[in-house]
């Protein structure tokens, strides 16, 4: 059904990988649809609990596959065709999703990974907001979301200047949750990814909500957005269940509902 | 109550509801379902037990709008004759405090359906359009005019000419819907708006309504006159009396509508 990623689900993980390794998973047209057709598979299935974002091979993503940019491309119009819907589905999400950064993340690349809920990186992985080395913005989202993970003046450097971020800085920075040693990475990825798809799935869903309210609305307007969250998630299985296993003093195994 | 074919009703705690069902067509509305919508309304106006008449859909969307098989082979002089505005008219004359709950998709009819109400509630992600345009036509239920007196002609006239989906912030930012809410708590949250004013003296809404609706269409100077004549009128009402002999005992005043 997909061609340039594969998409598979096991105990409750949908992985999504980009899988043009030979072109680094740089991005064209046609992946940034099935991308999107991905994610909204992913958020109506009852069975996904959470979503990994990685790459086949030696790079995450390295961006727009500059093969395809011509002199008549309306650069605009590819965003609002492509990208622009690309990034409003992994918004729109309500599951946890993690960018498992494998390797090079570089312009929309590295853009991809901040629209995610997490970010693990591979210590041989690397950042680059690399649009201003051939003249072009952050975009897909870049610089709203960078601004705010890493304020103002941080993200005005990575634009403007470009430089590489290594893995141990990005967790510094706290682009990244954490690095983790290649020998480890595919067992750590599984296991961080295994714990989110095992927790209040609702829950995570009405705190990406709540977190998207904190900066959209005023202090009143969220608080009452705040209210309606919580009366959703106190009606929740997993709720009861919480609250049953910490009476009863035993784990609690929650069913995402 | 389940002589209708294309609506469900029900009455609790003196809200009227009324659910659109047609989910599989998403709520697209026919000239019977309209003229259910209509019926029900009217009656409701006139129970007692009725103080608030609340609108939804059932499904996915409050509605995609109006039926296009209905209407795909249409001729003037048999719209003429058929006269099926009349219904959505009378719509607008209901006395009840008339609220909307939505979601999902309110489009062309349904939208005008939306439009009908005197408040909104829509679920957050709700989209709203007048699609007609790109169908060689256009509104013909009061989208033209109600839309336009609600945001003003340069707004009115971008969303009718390019159809485009039109987000429930923005209908919000341009006053056109009161509140956003979290899909899941829709109905509860329009419920319990409509319980606030379930508590409030009915004859008092109902003349509110009737001046802020003149408010709408006359002269400042004709609508100040008429202000003051629902606002003298309401001293021959019980519950005013009941109102402000309430507030010097201070204890809470039971309204009855008289």
């Amino acid at each position: 059904m997909f061609e340039t990623i594969t998409y598979d689900i096991k105990d409750g993980v949908a992985w999504l990988t980009l899988n043009r390794p030979d072109k680094l998973n740089a991005f064209i047209a046609q992946m940034n649809r099935e991308i999107k057709d991905a994610i909204r598979s992913a958020a109506q299935d009852d069975d996904v609990r959470c979503v990994v974002i990685t790459g086949e091979g030696r790079a995450f993503c390295s961006g727009q596959d500059l093969s395809e940019v011509t002199e008549e491309m309306d650069h605009g119009q590819v965003l609002r065709d492509h990208y622009g819907p690309m990034i409003m589905q992994i918004r729109q999400c309500e599951k946890p999703i993690i960018a498992a950064i494998n390797g090079v993340a570089a312009g929309a690349g590295f853009s991809l990974a901040l629209a995610c809920d997490f970010r693990l990186i591979s210590e041989r992985a690397s950042l680059m907001n690399a649009f201003i080395h051939v003249g072009l913005i952050p975009d897909s989202g870049n610089l709203y979301y960078l601004s705010k993970l890493v304020g103002l003046a941080k993200a005005a450097e990575l634009a403007i200047l470009g430089e590489k971020v290594t893995a141990e800085q990005a967790v510094e920075l706290g682009l990244a949750l954490r690095a983790i040693e290649e020998d480890n990475w595919t067992k750590e990825v599984t296991a961080f990814s295994a714990r989110l798809a095992s927790m209040p799935t609702k829950a995570i869903g009405l705190i990406k909500r709540s977190l998207k309210d904190a900066t959209n609305l005023s202090f009143e307007d969220y608080l009452e957005k705040e209210a309606q969250g919580q009366r959703i998630a106190g009606l929740t299985e997993d709720h009861r269940e919480g609250v049953n296993a910490f009476m009863q003093k035993r784990k609690s195994e929650f069913r995402g509902r | 109550m389940s002589d209708y074919e294309f609506i469900d009703t029900t009455i609790d705690n003196q809200i009227a509801v009324i659910e659109l069902n047609r989910p599989r067509q998403y709520n697209s509305l026919n000239r019977k379902m309209v003229s259910e919508i209509l019926r029900a309304m009217e009656s409701f106006d006139r129970n007692d037990d009725v103080r608030v008449i609340l609108i939804a859909g059932k499904g996915r969307a409050f509605s995609a709008g109006a039926d296009i098989d209905e209407m795909a082979e249409a001729d003037p002089i048999h719209l003429e004759l058929l006269n099926q505005f009349e219904d959505w008219d009378k719509l607008a004359l209901i006395k009840k405090p008339v609220i909307g709950a939505v979601h999902g998709f309110v489009f062309g009819g349904g939208f005008e359906l939306a439009l009908c109400c005197d408040m909104l509630i829509a679920a957050s992600g709700t989209e709203f359009s007048f699609p007609e345009v790109s169908l060689g036509v256009m509104p013909g239920a009061g989208g033209t005019q109600r839309l336009t007196k609600l945001v003003g002609k340069s707004k009115a006239l971008e969303w009718l000419w390019t159809g485009e989906r039109i987000q429930a912030e923005e209908l919000l930012n341009h006053g056109v819907i009161n509140r956003i809410v979290s899909p899941e708590v829709l109905m509860e949250e329009a419920l319990r708006f409509a319980g606030r004013l379930t508590v409030m003296p009915p004859l008092s809404l109902r003349l509110i309504k009737d001046s802020v609706n003149k408010a709408v269409d006359y002269p400042l100077y004709e609508g100040m006159q008429y202000e003051r004549k629902n606002f003298y009128l309401l001293f021959s009402s019980e519950d005013q009396k009941e109102g402000m002999k309430a507030f010097i005992e201070k204890r809470k005043p039971n309204y009855k509508g008289k």
